[in-house]
């Protein structure tokens, strides 16, 4: 079994341009990570126009964690997660169309309008969804790291969770069994510090990498508002993973700059409106690799600009494209809940449905 | 408890028996009771033997010393069990086990067996109504439509008074007539005069043989066959408070009496027309068409009770009782308002002759709008008939006599004769039913009304 | 024909299918090296290797998951719950992942697994040990509830759900591990879910009910038979999906039914039942429908009231003679 690790992985390891990273790497998570924002600052507009209903988890503020722990990524690898999913569906290579139109409810959406916010997927790229029972989507990384093992594959699994859900006892069987049978499966905790309005630290006994040396299965941490960093570690240890490492656990500290979901204030309640204007002015992830690769001259003012009306563009052709869709018909409702409409005996008990 | 029966002595005549002792059980409506002697003496005479009943209060036996004087109670005949106990089963017991059937003093009266009555359970009506409302399973409900036998004419077998599938089928086996003789179990007054009318309404008066046979109506009556007006209150109401005095089916009698002369002469004119044919039509026909006629002037009388609405039928089918060997049953006359006399005769002599062979179909005595009976020719100068439910009224027919009346001033000699009609009071109130009669009447007493 | 045991019956269906398609697992407590709890995988171990008969933790919510999670990317396990009465631990994954999972995706992502093991009573187990778990499963939408009673049935029926792409819950009998029956000896020998099974025929009326009530079903219709009563027993098999037709036509035919069932009455399998028998059969009916059911009080220890609480042919007669009227 895997000793316990801890590393804080460091900013500086040398290389072509900054960090180990090329200019273009940079620009492309620069640019990754402000259509994550930009997106979700469209999803807040919607919501709170009434064109997206019911709950919407943002993640503004942690944009560096999606981009750093899935753009390592391959295609044909697995990501689930939790409900704060937005921007790791985009990561995970879903179209942004697809993602506003089933924010929007609409046929043309990612599920087809019948998942919303919290149950974006998409079979092909890999994303099996967001999950609105914490810590339900551990059993199930578990499983589909599973099938990766007895098809003798070396695909990889990531799960997302957040720092509460590693009190749930689904996380503890799944971490046992990941580790007793060696399993393909990282477990990744964006640790934001809050489990919606409570503290970690309240609703834990001990600190969060202990919860995955309690069953023996390797932790790490890294500082989730650095992409850099992130995704070097991530990097890194998905190669580890494929060649065998087993099963690994992630604590990503990071931070969300609004509240749990839309209808949670910002701060003013559990965080003080100190703290969160402190991060956001010294630890938005965009900024901070702004900074450094202004620092390092690998970008201009004028670039970033440019990066910014080209991401806002494709997010505004994502609202007009969510705003003209159609709404899925009322037939789809018995359409998908069976594979088929069996040919003996009757599945549905409505009076409706057939 | 009013009377007791006794089902056994424990002690017989110059037994010693002591105060206390178990002597004789006793059964009551409830149950079977021990009696206990109150005395010490001999058992002297027994008065009431064992299956012989008494009213409570009576003497049944004497306990008295060996050598008292008992000459008083020697002279009385003792009740014979044997004699009593069919009287004695009679008060039948209030408290009905499901499933088990009372025979009903209908049955030693009438001599018949009731099939289509069930028990009666607990204070409800045989037929489960309660309120206007009858309880029937859905599978009975259906079935009764479909056959066309009305659910107000059946009594339930199930639980409180339920009607279910074998009181339908049971009630479909034994026809409409059966009915009638059926009514009797729940005690009407108007069944007990007029017991089971026994008359044939046809009276066969030629014997003609093969007639020609006599064209049907040229034309088919299409559209609707009935309409159903739903209860008023006021209509729910006067079903409801005159049922719950009378019975199920609340019966008032109009009589009225008719000049004959005219419909005498018409059947002559007729008759002699009909001649060469080899036809011939009854004064019964004459009434039949003309009962046809005035329905039609007068359709709230061609209705049925539903239980929740008045079928009105848009059709006049009549019913006419004919006396079959053991009981009557009434084949119809459909559509009797546009038949001609001489067609009705010839339908009329037809089926009577099957219905007395017992070789009537279903639909031939089922399906009456309004039903006639006529015991003229058994000397009946007027009776009252019970209605055939769901129909709502009924005709009772006498026969014509020759009276003296007084014409101004003079007396003559005519011939009269007298109707009395039985009107559901649920469908037809005094006013209509005496309306309906007055036409009649108008018909009979100048035939040529009928043409128009 | 073959006679061969319930439990045998289910073992070859196992095998049958595991050899068919390389795609079929089993996982679960004691499934592999001890043959399984009540030696339903018996052999496969040896047969098969441990990559696929896979013995778990106790861990009902995790292992349940993780079977949706291996479904949901294409492979088609079988989870072994000890017994039923455990995976209410598990319902989370069931009703929340699996049943919703295809719907919730829009159609991309299936979920074709079997869920199976004993469910109901055995004798003086206990109140948490003798629950019958059928409408957990019934009532949310995306999962199918099959109940075999006989041998022949539990092979069918089990070949038929684990090729099922939906999630079924198969559940099985405690007592009827060892009953004994005729299984036709087919090469594939399947029963598609959705039939029932008119187990007898009568005519006068009819008892519906599933799963190992059939036999108490069939021996209260031998009781009645010696009356003059000849019973139609109606055994569902499948209880989603359900078989309507079967029920309508022996209730038109016998105007009269009673439904047995293992379970509590309120909201049960019956309750089901008789809405849609009075829904689309009300004119067909002489009688309300009556059920049999468990006596609505956790199943007690003591032995005789642990008998008086399950529902018995006893039971069955008396509901049969009140809706006959008799």
């Amino acid at each position: 079994m895997a000793e316990l690790e801890t590393e804080a992985v460091g900013v500086m390891m040398g290389g072509p341009a900054l960090g180990g990273f090329s200019k273009e790497k940079l620009a492309e998570l620069l640019k990754q990570m402000l259509l994550y924002r930009r997106f979700e600052e469209k999803a807040e507009e919607a919501y709170a126009i009434g064109k997206i209903g019911g709950f919407c988890h943002l993640h503004i503020g942690q944009e560096a964690a999606a981009a750093g722990c899935i753009l390592p990524l391959r295609q044909d690898d697995y990501v689930i997660g939790s409900y704060r999913e937005h921007t790791q569906a985009l990561a995970k290579g879903l179209s942004p169309e697809a993602v506003m139109s089933e924010l929007y409810g609409n046929a043309t959406g990612a599920s087809g309008g019948m998942g919303g916010s919290m149950h974006i997927f998409g079979a092909d790229s890999g994303f099996l969804g967001g999950n609105g029972i914490v810590g339900a989507q551990a059993p199930l990384a578990l499983g589909t790291a599973f099938a990766i093992r007895y098809r003798g594959s070396d695909q990889v699994c990531v799960c997302f969770l957040g720092d509460a859900a590693v009190n749930q006892g689904a996380f503890h069987e799944s971490m046992n069994m990941a580790s007793i049978w060696n399993l393909p499966v990282i477990y990744v905790v964006e640790n934001n510090a809050y489990g919606m309005g409570t503290k970690f630290s309240r609703m834990s006994a001990t600190e969060m990498v202990k919860k995955a040396s309690a069953h023996g299965v390797t932790a790490s941490v890294v500082d989730g508002q650095d992409v850099m960093a992130t995704y070097a570690h991530f990097a890194h240890l998905v190669e580890s993973v494929r060649q065998g490492a087993g099963a690994q656990f992630v604590d990503v500290e990071c931070y969300r700059f609004k509240g749990h979901s839309m209808s949670d204030p910002v701060s003013g309640t559990y965080r003080s409106k100190e703290e969160v204007d402190d991060r956001k002015e010294n630890a938005d992830p965009i900024k901070l690799l702004r900074d450094r690769m202004f620092s390092a001259d690998l970008l201009t003012g004028e670039e970033l600009e440019a990066i910014d009306k080209e991401v806002r563009a494709t997010v505004g052709a994502a609202v007009d494209f969510a705003e003209a869709a159609p709404e899925p018909e009322v037939e789809t409702l018995y359409q998908n809940v069976y594979s088929e409409i069996n040919s003996h005996g009757r599945l549905f008990f409505d009076g409706r449905g057939k | 408890m009013e009377e007791g029966q006794v089902v056994r002595w424990l002690k017989s005549e110059g037994d010693r028996v002591a105060n206390g002792d178990i002597i004789a059980e006793i059964e009551t409506d409830k149950a079977t009771m021990e009696l206990t002697a109150r005395g010490d003496g001999v058992l002297r005479i027994i008065l009431v033997a064992e299956g012989g009943t008494a009213p409570v209060g009576d003497v049944i036996a004497l306990i008295g010393t060996e050598d008292e004087d008992i000459s008083e109670f020697q002279a009385a005949s003792p009740v014979n069990g044997t004699g009593q106990s069919e009287g004695a089963a009679a008060p039948a017991d209030a408290e009905v086990a499901l499933g088990t059937s009372v025979a009903g003093e209908a049955s030693a009266v009438a001599g018949e067996t009731s099939a289509a009555t069930g028990p009666t359970a607990g204070t409800e009506s045989p037929s489960g109504d309660i309120g206007g409302r009858i309880k029937a399973s859905p599978l009975a409900r259906r079935l009764a439509t479909e056959s066309g036998v009305a659910l107000s004419s059946m009594s339930g077998s199930g639980p409180a008074g339920r009607i279910v599938k074998r009181d339908v089928e049971a009630a479909i086996a034994t026809g409409p007539a059966t009915p009638v003789g059926a009514a009797p179990a729940v005690g009407t007054v108007a069944q007990v005069e007029a017991a089971t009318p026994v008359g044939t309404a046809a009276p066969a008066e030629a014997a003609g043989g093969t007639a020609a046979p006599i064209a049907a109506p040229p034309f088919v009556p299409s559209g609707a066959e009935f309409d159903d007006v739903p209860l008023s209150q006021m209509r729910k109401t006067i079903a409801r408070r005159l049922t719950e005095s009378i019975g199920p089916v609340p019966h008032f009698f109009l009589t009225i009496e008719v000049d004959m002369g005219r419909a005498i002469e018409a059947r002559s004119t007729i008759n002699t027309m009909l001649e060469q044919e080899g036809h011939k039509v009854s004064l019964n026909d004459l009434i039949i068409r003309a009962t046809a006629a005035a329905l039609r002037r007068h359709p709230a009388c061609n209705a049925h009770w539903m239980g929740d609405s008045i079928r009105r039928h848009n059709r006049v089918h009549i019913g006419v009782a004919v006396a079959v060997e053991g009981g009557l049953i009434t084949p119809i006359i459909r559509d009797g308002d546009l038949k001609g006399v001489a067609h009705i005769a010839a339908e009329v002599r037809e089926l009577a002759g099957r219905a007395r062979e017992k070789r009537l179909q279903p639909e031939e005595y089922s399906g009456a709008t309004f039903s006639i009976s006529n015991l003229g020719m058994f000397g009946i100068h007027e009776f009252t008939a019970v209605i055939n439910p769901p129909e709502a009224g009924i005709l009772a027919v006498g026969g014509v006599e020759e009276v003296p009346v007084v014409e101004e001033g003079e007396v003559v000699i005519r011939n009269r004769m007298k109707m009395t009609m039985s009107c559901d009071h649920r469908v037809i109130d005094g006013a209509l039913g005496a309306a309906f009669l007055a036409t009649l009447k108008g018909m009979l007493e100048e035939p040529t009304a009928i043409l128009t | 024909m073959a006679e061969l045991t319930y439990r045998d019956a289910l073992n070859q269906a196992l095998a049958e299918e595991m050899e068919r398609d390389g795609d079929v697992f089993l996982l679960g407590e004691e499934v592999a090296e001890y043959d399984g709890a009540y030696k339903v995988s018996k052999g496969l171990l040896d047969r098969f290797g441990v990559q696929r008969v896979v013995d778990t933790p106790i861990s009902e919510l995790g292992f349940a998951g993780l079977g949706v999670g291996a479904a949901m990317v294409g492979l088609r396990p079988v989870v072994e719950f000890m017994t039923f009465n455990f995976s209410i631990l598990a319902l989370d994954q069931v009703i929340n992942s699996a049943s919703k999972m295809r719907s919730m995706s829009g159609g991309q992502i299936g979920v074709p697994m079997v869920f199976r093991g004993p469910s109901g009573a055995a004798l003086q187990l206990g109140a948490q040990h003798s629950h019958a778990c059928e409408t957990w499963y019934l009532h949310a939408p995306g999962v199918k509830v099959v109940t075999p009673s006989t041998p022949a049935d539990a092979k069918g029926l089990l070949k038929a759900a684990i090729r099922d792409n939906d999630p079924v819950a198969f559940m099985e009998g405690e007592l009827l591990y060892n009953v004994k029956g005729e299984v036709p000896d087919d090469d594939d020998f399947i029963i598609p879910l959705g039939v029932a099974d008119l187990k007898r025929e009568g005519g006068d009326v009819s008892i519906i009910t599933h799963g190992s009530m059939a036999h108490v079903a069939l021996h209260a219709a031998g009781q009645l038979a010696k009356e003059g009563i000849e019973a139609d027993v109606l055994d569902l098999r499948s209880l989603r999906p359900l078989d309507v037709d079967a029920i309508l036509a022996t209730v038109a035919k016998t105007n009269r039914a009673v439904y047995l069932e293992e379970g509590w009455p309120y909201v049960g399998v019956g309750a089901q039942i008789v809405a849609i028998i009075m829904e689309e059969a009300f004119d067909d009916l002489d009688a309300p429908v009556l059920r049999v059911t468990q006596a609505d009080v956790p199943m007690p220890y003591n032995k005789k009231l642990e008998t008086w609480a399950k529902p018995g042919a006893a039971r069955v007669v008396e509901a049969c003679k009140k809706v006959l009227y008799v």
